[in-house]
């Protein structure tokens, strides 16, 4: 009766432990940030990429029913992929489209912006990374779309391809 | 008197010397807790990884704010979800985590429990 009691156990608890690691090594380990979410913009302080001015972002994210941030730096390799869509997107006069610069040597970024063109209508700085890991980001380049009530309620981590950009354009439809 | 004003004085530099030493004990405490979500398997005390090192820009500036530890654990598990931090929290992703070592205890207690009470 014991023996048949701790063989019953054991046999529960390797089936259940089967259960486990196989539905956990079926799933993939790599972690996948979040992407459909809705959260409060920040309210941050900057730097105008070209005056070199404070900004807030209060009077940045104004006039415009959505937003695009999309966070870049001139020695970041995917984010000189990304620069033709964006200069695509910036074409669509219904968003305001806002660069925001990542521990970048401003003079290699205004290089940049010279020799690729400018898709952004304002650039800002941050210098340390502090914004950008406030905002939520991973790394770059990242971009956020931000509606009319200041929510982010769109978030791509990597490159904006052209499915990306088509989705983004039915979302700000 | 001058004894006085030296010992004020004293005070009030080893204050100041131990309130940063908090400071910087807090930060790395803190960071040791936070995962490098772009690492493999590192946190962001142990990573130099650009989001790494922005992160503990980040961890001490909210101290210098006067953030509670708490309170920043909070702040980044609203930004980054709850896998930025190294302690799980107890819900249906991981209750299995947290009841399975309790199960195996009770478990086994009650085998030794058995074996050597019991018999006896």
């Amino acid at each position: 009766m014991k023996n048949k009691f701790i063989l019953g156990f054991l046999i529960i608890f390797f089936i259940f432990c089967f259960i486990i690691l196989f539905k956990s090594l079926r799933n993939s380990n790599i972690y996948v940030p979040e992407q459909n979410f809705e959260k409060k913009l920040i309210n941050f302080n900057s730097e105008d990429f070209f005056s070199g001015k404070k900004i807030s972002s209060e009077d940045v994210f104004v006039g415009s029913d959505y937003y695009i941030l999309n966070i870049w730096a001139s020695w970041c390799g995917p984010c000189r992929t990304e620069h033709p869509q964006l200069m695509e997107l910036s074409k669509n006069l219904s968003i305001k489209l806002i660069g925001l610069n990542y521990k970048d040597d401003l003079k290699n970024a205004k290089k940049f912006i010279n020799n690729f063109g400018n898709p952004y209508s304002t650039i800002l700085l941050d210098h340390d990374g502090i914004i950008s890991i406030e905002l939520g980001a991973y790394g770059i380049p990242e971009t956020f779309i931000i509606n009319k009530q200041k929510n982010i309620i769109r978030k791509y981590t990597g490159i904006l391809n052209r499915e990306r950009i088509k989705e983004i354009n039915l979302i700000l439809k | 008197m001058k004894l006085f004003k030296f010992v004020i004085i004293l005070l009030f530099i080893f204050n100041i010397a131990n309130s940063y030493e908090s400071k910087d004990e807090l930060t790395n405490k803190i960071s040791k807790n936070i995962r490098c979500l772009i690492c493999q398997g590192q946190s962001v005390y142990d990573s130099n990884s650009e989001f790494a090192l922005s992160m503990k820009l980040l961890i001490k500036k909210k101290i210098d704010e006067g953030y509670k530890e708490e309170e920043i654990y909070d702040f980044l598990k609203k930004k980054y979800g709850e896998w930025i931090t190294y302690d799980p929290e107890f819900n249906k992703k991981t209750f299995v985590l947290w009841v399975l070592p309790i199960l195996l205890f009770l478990a086994g207690g009650a085998i030794i429990f058995r074996r050597l009470i019991v018999k006896k």
